[in-house]
């Protein structure tokens, strides 16, 4: 089995998780900017984040002869503090030639929140004005129906944006479909708790799998899987789905999005 | 699948999940106190399970989310804790 993990936060996992997913068929893994679980105390901490994403953490999946690319950005949990997220937005261009980036994300919304939306907007923007791909992140919990139809409000009051070239992530039950319908890509994540499980994800893919979905495990600083893609596949196998079925989503989706831009490129 | 298969795949599983819900609605009312607009939340959305619709995944996350479309002025905190507050004022 190959598979893609489209959405890892590598910088806080350990080099024994790129071994475990590399033996478990990982083909690349792409690694969205996040919240490092406490905010930084000035653009510097994003320098130097974004030095490791596009520096560090390739060298590291290198080791396990795994692609790693990242997206980059300031993401909506420290987006309240719009100085900040000004500063942020201002470094981004100058690591944006860097070979492993994708392009902009994750962006997206937290508490929804109005100072959340100019940030988001302005990152809209920014891609916009360099044709990048981006990578959206939805709010959590209560949170999340909300913030989906805010987010689909931003892109879609920007008439330079593509949907095609959009994946909103961390989609549930109600949400799939807004996206879906709206021409956007739309990301199933698998986490315990706060998202969603392998079979209400295989349960979506029945549903809506005909369209442009990805699975990812977000393995980050919290309670995560790095292998639950893989184990989304089991669950597949399980229901009967063909090997050809679940290639498609686990490895020719997340493929076919990403390839959109050039760098990106699988051994 | 047929139900027969779904019901031999998934059912101990499932089995194992209402038990445990039961046994949190028990240790609710075993404890003392008041209760927060999360176990109203919660008990809206089991009166959703013995819908006959296949939709009740979607039905539940709706009846915890925050229903409103207007951006908020200022965030609260970071965090979401799983249920909207202002379905209980409301
Ligand atoms: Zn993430």
């Amino acid at each position: 089995m190959r598979y893609i993990e489209p959405h890892g936060h590598m910088v806080s996992r350990t080099t024994d998780d790129y071994e475990k997913m590399v033996l478990a068929g990982c083909a690349a893994v792409c690694e969205p900017a996040f919240w490092a679980g406490f905010d930084r105390s000035g653009v510097e901490g994003f320098y130097d984040y974004f030095c490791q994403l596009t520096d560090y953490e390739p060298k590291r999946a290198a080791r396990f002869g795994l692609p790693h690319y990242c997206w980059l950005c300031i993401n909506p949990k420290e987006s309240e503090d719009v100085l900040l997220a000004a500063g942020v937005l201002e470094i981004i261009p100058q690591f944006m030639d860097r070979p492993n980036v994708l392009g902009i994300g994750e962006i997206g919304l937290n508490k929804n929140t109005r100072n959340e939306i100019q940030i988001l907007e302005r990152h809209i923007d920014l891609a916009a004005r360099h044709d990048q791909l981006i990578l959206v992140h939805t709010p959590h919990l209560e949170d999340k129906f909300k913030g989906t139809r805010l987010i689909l409000d931003a892109l879609q009051a920007d008439k330079r944006i593509n949907p095609g070239r959009v994946i909103i992530d961390h989609c549930e039950e109600h949400t799939i479909e807004m996206v879906l319908d709206a021409g956007f890509w739309a990301g199933i994540t698998l986490y315990p708790e706060s998202k969603t499980t392998p079979a209400r994800a295989v349960d979506m893919y029945e549903l809506y799998g005909q369209q442009n979905i990805w699975l990812n495990s977000a393995c980050d600083w919290g309670k995560s899987d790095p292998l639950a893609v893989p184990k989304t596949a089991l669950e597949m196998r399980r229901r009967g789905h063909s090997t050809e079925t679940i290639d498609k989503l686990i490895f020719q989706n997340p493929a076919r999005f990403m390839s959109q831009n050039p760098r990106f490129q699988l051994k | 699948m047929t139900r027969q298969e779904v019901l031999d795949l998934y059912f101990m599983d499932a089995r194992s999940k209402l038990i445990d819900l039961a046994a949190f609605l028990d240790r609710i009312e075993r404890a003392t106190g008041e209760a927060d607009f999360r176990f109203e939340a919660f008990k809206r959305a089991l009166d959703l399970l013995s819908a006959e619709n296949a939709s009740k995944a979607r039905g539940v996350l709706m009846s915890l989310s925050d229903p409103t479309i207007e951006p908020i002025a200022k965030a609260p905190g970071k965090g979401a804790c799983g249920a909207w507050p202002g379905a209980s004022v409301h």
